[in-house]
C-alpha cells in the first residue's frame, strides 16, 4: 500500500463534515446537554452542603457521610463532606468503559461520531497528535479497576442506607423517599456489578472454562455477568439520572418545597435525622 | 419492514475515479438513474449500472450473500457492505449516494487498496497449541463461543475503515485496527493456545490508541461485538501485565 | 496496438486458485520445500469455499461410534450413483479424518460434543452423523485457517490476478499466463508445475449460489492444453435455494437446515419426501430432493413464488440461532422472513459442478499434460454422478494436499525450468486486449452471459431432453460468434467488463460441454434428468463415465470410457442385495 496514502492526514473535510444523512449529532447533543445539566447540579450540591439527609433518607451525594460517621478522624475537613466521597464515584463513573466511550466522543470530538470528520486541532484536542489512552492523564484510565473496588465499598454502604430508609422508630414502613432511594440503590449496584473490569476479574481472564468445578463457576459468573455487562451503557445512564433524582427529592423534602408521602405519617420536620 | 412493490426508477450517485500519485481519491460523483425491483440491495443496482450504463465500473464482490465480505463500500455516509444493504430501507425520494472506503487508497471507482490489512496479519504469532498430542485435546463448547464469535469475522475492514485512528488519525504504522485485535482476541482467549501476545497487543498492535468509541462495532456486518467482547478484554490483560501492581507482582512470582 | 508487454515471475510450483483446495494444495508444496506462488481471481480468504455452511464430511466416529472409512466409502459410493472413482473414494474416506483433525490443529474452533471434541451433524445420504461443522459456516472456518497458516509457510500470494492461458512446453506444462486485475497489465508466471484449483462454472447459470468467480476458467484453460473434461453432464442443482425476492434468487439456503430437522412441505401443507423417499425423508440426496420439489412445482403444489416451504421453526429461535445463525439474518436482511417464526420458501439452484477435470486418483496429475495438477471443484471423479453434502470440503483438503504433494515432487525432479515461447504469449495477450478496439457500438459481454444463463438454465437445466439440447448446442455457437465480437469500454484498470469479455469465452466453451455431455448420457442418473429417458440404464450407462477434450481442429470430442472393477475388498463392503455394486461391467459401448 502507497505510503504516502498512510502518512497523509485525511481531517481536510472540517468538522462534522460528512455524506452521512441521519441524525448523527443527536447523540452527541444529548449527551452534552446531559453531562453538562448533571455537573452543574453536582457541583452546586456538593457545595451547598445542606438538605442532604432528612428523616430515614440520606442523599447518594453524601453517601457515606464520613464526617458523621467518624467525627474524630476528619475533624480537620472543613468542606462539604460530599467532598470527602464524590472523587469516587466520580473516578469510578469517569475511567468507566462506557463513560469513556460517550465523552470521547460527545466532549472531545474523536470521533464525533462514526465516519464523522473531527476538528483538526482545537480547545479540546491540544494535543497535536492522537495518542489515545497511551500518555497522561488518559493513561490513568487503566486504573479503573480499582475504583471498582471502591466502588463496591459504596454499593455495601447504600445498601445499608437502602434498609436504613425503611426503618423508623423501630418501626417498619416505607414512603416515596424510600421507594426513591431503592430505585437508586439498585440501579447503581446493576451499573458497578456490570462493569468490564468486573468481566474480566471474575472469569473473563481465564482462556479456558473446560475442567473441574473451579472452571465451571467462573463459567457460570462470567456468563451471567456477560447478560449484565450488554446492558452496561443502559445502567450507567439511568443510574445517572436515579442518583440526580435521589438527591434532588430529599433536597427537596429536606427543605419543605414538597412533603414525603410515608406510611409512618410523619412529614419529617422537626424530627432528627438518622445519620 | 414491508417490500415496496414493482419497479421504481430510483437516482444513484455513484463515485467514478482513478488515484492519484499518492492513492488519494480523485474523481467525481456521477448521477444515474436505476430500474429498481423490489427486495434489490445496493449492489444489484450497481451490477444493472455494469450492465447497461458503465461497463467498466469498477465494483469489488463476490458472494452477494454477506459471507465474504469483499463488497464494502460507504453508502450514504454510512460504510457498510453493499450486499446486504436493502434500498427499501432507504429513503425513496432521496439519492443514494456510494462511495469507495474513504481510509484505504483508491485503485478505481469503488475499489480500494486494502492490502495493508493483510500485512498486519503476518505479524501475528499463530496459533500455538500447548501440547502436540491432539488425541488430549477437549474443550468445552462454551470455550469455543467466545472465540468463535471473533472467527465470524468476514474481513470486510469496515470496521478498519470505520475505526477513527486509522481513518483520521492515519495510525497505520502503530496501530492494528479492530479487525485484528479481533483477531488477537481469538487467539489469546483459545482454549488450546499458549503463546502470549500481550507484549506485541500493547506495543505493535498498539491497543492503548483504541479510545473504545465503538465505531468499529457499530459498522460491523457481522455484530461481532468487537469493543465489548475483544478489545476490552484484551485492554483488560494488558492492565494485568502493564498496570495493575497486584496482578503484576502475582505475574512475577508466577500466579496468574 | 495496447502494449503486450508482461513480466515473469518464476517458482516451482504455481497454484492457480485459493479457495480450499488451492490454499492446501499451497501449504504442503511448500512444506516439501519448494517455492509457491499462489494466484487468486479475488482477495485472499473470499474465494468461493468462504461460502460453504453446512459442514465437512469425515468419518472421525466422535459422534456415532459405529462411522469407519468404509461406511463413508459406501455412502460416497452409492449418492455417487456408482459412477465415482472408486480408488478417489477410497482415499477420501481414508484421510479424510487426518485432514479434519489437521485443521484444528492448525487452529479451526469446530463445534464442540459434550465432552469436548469435535461434534459431527447428520447431512443428506450420509449414515452417520458425520459432518464436521462450525455453525452454519464452515467454509469460512475451513478458509480462514488455511490462510492464517498460509501466511506463514512463505508462499507468495498474487490476489486479484487472474489466469488466462496454461502454457505448454512440449507435453509439459511450463507456467500460466495472465493480468493483474488492478492495473491490467500483463504476468506470466514460469512454472516447473502447475496445480488448478478455479472451482466451478455456476456463472454460466442465472439461478446459482455461486459467485461471479465461476466461470469455468479451469476447466477451459486446461481443455486447451489437451486435459480431458469428465462427467460434465452432471451438475447439482441444490434442492433449496432462496426463491424470493427475485433478486436473491439462488443463493443457498444450507442443506444445515434439513440436518438440523426441517421440514418440506409443499401448497397442500404436505410433507412431500413421504413420496419420494418416504425412508430417508427430508435427509434423501440432492438430486432426488431437488427433483422432488421440481415436480411438486410442476403439478402446481408450489408455494407463490414457485418454490416449497421448508420450515425449522419448531427447533424454538434460541436453537436455530446459535445453529444456523447466518440463515437466520440471510432471511431475515435479504427476505424479509423471520425463520425461527415461520417457513422459508425454497427452490433448486445451481450448486455445483461434479465434473471435471480427468486426474490420476492419487496423485492428482491431469491425463495427458505432465506437470498440470487440478483439485476441488475443478476436477472430476470423485463425486461421480451426485455429490453429497459435506464432501466437497473434505475433497479439497484431502486431494489439495495430495496434489500439493506431488506436484512438489515432480517440481524437485526437474532440474531446469520449462522454456516459454514468447511468441505464443504475446499472442495471447494481443488477444486479451483486441475488444478494445472493437467496434464501439457492439454489445458488451454483459448481454451475452444473460443471454447464456437463461439458455443454459432452460435447455441444460434441472431437466433436459434431446430437443433442447441439440438446440443449445447450436444457440452456443452463434454465442461463440458473438462473444468474439463484443466491444469493451473504458481501460484496462480494474475493469470487469474486459475481464467479462475473456471469461464469457471459458462459459460459453464449458457450456458447450455440459450440453454435448448430457446428449450422449441416454439416461436419467443423479445430477443429471432426461425427460426423453427418465429411468437409469444400468446396461448402457452403468459403468461408463463420459468425457470430452478439444481436438486438434479446436472441436469438441465426446466419448465414454470404462470403469475399472471395484477392488475385491472394497466390492465386499457392500451387501450382496446393492446389485448395482457388486455386478462387473458386462456391456461396452
Ligand atoms: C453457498 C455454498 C455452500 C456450500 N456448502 C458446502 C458445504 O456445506 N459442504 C461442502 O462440502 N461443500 C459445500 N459447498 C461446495 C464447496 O464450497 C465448493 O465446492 C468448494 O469450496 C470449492 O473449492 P475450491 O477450492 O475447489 O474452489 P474455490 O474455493 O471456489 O476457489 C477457486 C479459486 O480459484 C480462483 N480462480 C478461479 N479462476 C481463476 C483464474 N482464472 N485465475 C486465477 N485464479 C482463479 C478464485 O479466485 C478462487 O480463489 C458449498 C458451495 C456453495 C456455493
Ligand atoms: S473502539 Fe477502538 S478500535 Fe473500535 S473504532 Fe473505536 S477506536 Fe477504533
Ligand atoms: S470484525 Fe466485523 S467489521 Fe471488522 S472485518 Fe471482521 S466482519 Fe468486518
Ligand atoms: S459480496 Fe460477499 S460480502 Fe458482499
Amino acid at each position: 500500500m502507497l505510503e504516502a496514502f498512510l502518512s497523509k492526514n485525511l481531517v481536510t473535510q472540517g468538522f462534522g463534515k460528512t455524506d452521512r444523512k441521519d441524525a448523527w449529532w443527536w447523540e452527541q447533543v444529548f449527551t452534552v446537554v446531559a453531562l453538562t445539566v448533571f455537573g452543574l447540579y453536582g457541583v452546586y450540591r456538593a457545595f451547598e452542603n445542606g438538605f442532604y439527609e432528612v428523616g430515614p433518607y440520606l442523599s447518594p451525594f453524601y453517601s457515606p457521610n464520613l464526617k458523621a460517621l467518624f467525627p474524630q478522624a476528619f475533624d480537620w475537613f472543613q468542606l462539604s463532606p460530599a467532598f470527602l466521597i464524590l472523587w469516587a464515584p466520580l473516578g469510578f463513573r469517569g475511567t468507566c468503559y462506557f463513560y469513556r466511550r460517550t465523552y470521547y466522543r460527545a466532549i472531545f470530538n474523536d470521533p464525533p461520531a462514526c465516519a464523522v470528520d473531527k476538528p483538526k486541532q482545537g480547545l479540546l484536542r491540544p494535543l497535536a497528535d492522537y495518542t489515545g489512552e497511551t500518555l497522561f492523564p488518559f493513561i490513568l484510565q487503566n486504573f479503573h479497576r480499582y475504583f471498582l473496588y471502591v466502588a463496591l465499598v459504596l454499593v455495601a454502604f447504600h445498601w445499608v442506607h437502602a434498609f436504613q430508609s425503611i426503618f423508623w422508630d423501630g418501626q417498619i414502613g416505607f414512603g416515596v423517599g424510600s421507594l426513591i432511594v431503592w430505585l437508586d440503590t439498585i440501579l447503581l449496584t446493576l451499573y458497578v456489578f456490570s462493569c468490564h473490569s468486573l468481566r474480566h476479574l471474575i472469569g473473563g481472564k481465564l482462556n479456558t472454562f473446560t475442567g473441574g468445578i473451579f472452571s465451571r463457576i467462573a463459567y457460570f459468573k462470567w456468563f451471567n455477568q456477560t447478560k449484565l455487562n450488554q446492558e452496561h451503557w443502559l445502567y450507567a445512564w439511568v443510574s445517572l439520572f436515579t442518583v440526580g433524582l435521589c438527591d434532588l427529592y430529599i433536597r427537596l423534602v429536606a427543605n419543605g418545597t414538597i412533603t414525603d408521602w410515608n406510611t409512618w405519617g410523619l412529614d419529617w420536620s422537626g424530627v432528627g435525622c438518622l445519620h | 419492514m414491508m417490500m415496496s412493490l414493482g419497479v421504481v426508477d430510483r437516482e444513484f450517485h455513484v463515485f467514478r475515479g482513478l488515484p492519484d500519485a499518492d492513492g488519494e481519491h480523485i474523481g467525481e460523483v456521477k448521477s444515474f438513474t436505476v430500474p429498481v425491483q423490489p427486495g434489490w440491495v445496493v449492489l444489484d443496482a450497481l451490477l444493472y449500472l455494469q450492465a447497461h450504463n458503465a461497463p467498466d465500473l469498477a465494483i469489488r464482490w463476490n458472494c452477494k450473500a454477506a459471507k465474504c465480505g469483499s463488497c464494502a463500500a460507504e453508502i450514504n455516509g454510512l460504510p457498510s457492505l453493499m450486499c446486504k444493504t436493502r434500498l427499501d430501507h432507504m429513503p425513496l425520494d432521496k439519492p443514494v449516494l456510494v462511495r469507495p472506503m474513504r481510509t484505504f487508497p483508491l485503485i478505481k471507482d469503488l475499489v480500494t487498496d486494502v492490502s495493508w490489512n493483510y500485512e498486519i496479519n503476518k505479524r501475528i504469532t499463530p496459533f500455538t497449541p500447548y501440547n502436540d498430542d491432539q488425541s488430549t485435546w477437549r474443550y468445552f463448547q462454551e470455550d469455543a463461543d467466545r472465540v468463535q464469535e471473533f472467527r465470524k469475522c468476514i474481513e470486510c475492514f469496515l470496521c478498519q475503515n470505520s475505526c477513527h485512528v486509522i481513518r483520521h488519525h492515519r495510525k497505520f504504522n502503530h496501530f492494528a485496527g479492530p479487525r485484528f485485535l479481533v483477531r488477537l482476541a481469538s487467539l489469546e482467549m483459545h482454549p488450546l493456545d499458549v503463546a502470549d501476545r500481550i507484549p506485541f497487543i500493547k506495543e505493535e498492535a498498539g491497543i492503548g490508541l483504541c479510545n473504545i468509541t465503538k465505531c468499529c462495532t457499530e459498522r460491523c456486518p457481522e455484530d461481532i461485538r468487537i469493543t465489548d467482547n475483544a478489545i476490552i478484554p484484551l485492554k483488560e490483560r494488558v492492565v494485568d501485565r502493564y498496570y495493575d501492581p497486584i496482578t503484576m507482582l502475582l505475574h512475577k512470582i508466577g500466579i496468574k | 496496438m495496447m502494449s503486450v508487454h508482461y513480466e515473469t515471475k518464476t517458482y516451482d510450483v504455481l497454484v492457480i486458485g485459493a479457495g480450499g483446495a488451492g490454499l492446501r494444495a499451497a501449504i504442503e508444496a511448500s512444506a516439501q520445500g519448494v517455492s509457491v506462488a499462489l494466484v487468486t481471481k479475488s482477495l485472499l480468504g473470499k474465494a468461493h469455499t468462504v461460502m460453504a455452511e453446512g459442514g465437512m464430511a469425515a468419518a472421525l466416529s466422535y459422534v456415532d461410534a459405529d462411522d469407519c472409512w468404509q461406511a463413508h466409502y459406501k455412502d460416497t459410493i452409492r449418492g455417487g450413483k456408482y459412477l465415482s472413482n472408486y480408488r478417489m473414494a477410497e482415499l477420501h474416506a481414508k484421510e479424510a479424518p487426518e485432514r479434519v483433525k489437521e485443521l484444528e490443529k492448525w487452529g479451526a474452533v469446530f463445534d464442540r460434543t459434550p465432552d469436548g471434541r469435535i461434534l459431527q451433524r447428520p447431512f443428506g445420504g450420509h449414515t452417520y452423523r458425520r459432518l464436521a461443522h462450525v455453525g452454519d459456516r464452515t467454509g469460512l472456518e475451513l478458509i480462514r485457517t488455511l490462510q492464517d497458516k498460509g501466511i506463514h509457510c512463505g508462499i507468495d500470494v498474487h490476489m486479484e490476478c487472474t489466469m488466462t492461458h496454461l502454457l505448454k512446453d512440449g507435453d509439459q506444462v511450463a507456467g500460466a499466463f495472465g493480468y493483474w486485475r488492478e492495473s491490467g497489465r500483463f504476468i506470466l508466471i514460469n512454472a516447473k508445475a502447475v496445480i488448478l484449483c478455479t472451482g466451478g462454472i455456476g456463472k454460466a447459470y442465472k439461478v446459482t449460489s455461486n459467485s461471479w468467480e465461476y466461470t469455468a476458467d479451469g476447466q477451459a484453460m486446461a481443455m486447451k492444453i489437451g486435459a480431458e473434461l469428465i462427467d460434465m453432464e452432471f451438475l447439482q442443482f441444490h434442492p433449496t435455494g432462496m426463491v424470493c425476492p427475485p433478486s436473491v434468487k439462488g443463493i443457498l439456503v444450507t442443506e444445515a437446515v434439513r440436518g438440523e430437522g426441517g421440514k418440506l412441505t409443499n401448497a397442500l401443507g404436505e410433507r412431500f419426501m413421504k413420496n419420494y423417499d418416504p425412508e430417508r425423508m427430508e435427509l434423501s440426496t440432492r438430486d432426488i430432493v431437488s427433483k422432488a420439489i421440481y415436480t411438486e412445482v410442476k403439478e402446481g403444489r408450489g408455494s407463490p413464488n414457485g418454490g416449497v416451504f421448508l420450515d425449522i421453526s419448531h427447533r424454538g429461535a434460541d436453537y436455530i440461532k446459535r445453529k444456523l445463525p447466518s440463515m437466520y439474518h440471510q432471511f431475515l436482511e435479504l427476505g424479509d422472513v423471520d425463520i425461527t417464526k415461520g417457513p422459508m420458501e425454497v427452490g433448486p439452484t445451481m450448486h455445483y459442478t461434479m465434473g471435471g477435470v480427468r486426474v490420476h486418483p492419487e496423485t492428482q496429475e491431469v491425463l495427458n499434460v505432465t506437470g498440470l495438477y487440478a483439485a476441488g471443484e475443478v476436477s472430476g471423479g470423485l463425486h461421480g454422478g451426485n455429490r453429497l453434502g459435506g464432501n466437497s470440503l473434505s475433497d479439497l483438503i484431502v486431494f489439495g494436499q495430495r496434489a500439493g504433494k506431488h506436484a512438489a515432487e515432480f517440481a524437485k525432479q526437474q532440474t531446469v525450468l520449462p522454456k516459454i515461447n514468447d511468441e505464443e504469449v504475446k499472442g495471447y495477450a494481443e488477444e486479451l486486449v483486441a475488444p478494445f478496439e472493437r467496434d464501439s457500438k457492439a454489445e458488451t459481454p454483459y448481454q451475452i452471459q444473460a443471454d447464456l444463463q437463461d439458455l443454459m438454465a432452460n435447455k441444460v437445466g434441472i431437466v433436459r431432453e434431446e430437443q433442447g439440447l441439440k438446440e443449445a448446442i447450436e444457440e452456443l455457437q452463434v454465442m461463440k460468434a458473438r462473444a468474439k465480437v463484443a466491444r469493451v469500454d473504458g481501460s484496462r484498470a480494474y475493469n470487469p467488463g474486459w475481464h467479462l469479455s475473456h471469461d464469457i469465452h471459458n462459459m460459453i466453451l464449458v457450456g458447450e460441454v455440459v450440453a454435448q455431455a448430457a446428449l450422449q448420457r441416454t439416461e436419467s442418473r443423479g445430477g443429471h434428468t432426461r425427460l426423453d429417458h427418465l429411468e437409469p440404464d444400468n446396461e448402457q450407462w452403468r459403468f461408463v463415465n463420459s468425457t470430452i477434450r478439444l481436438n486438434e481442429s479446436d472441436e469438441l470430442e465426446v466419448s465414454t470410457y470404462e470403469k475399472p472393477q471395484m477392488d475385491a475388498a472394497l466390492r465386499d463392503l457392500f451387501d450382496k442385495s446393492d446389485e448395482l455394486a457388486i455386478t462387473q461391467s458386462k456391456q461396452k459401448i
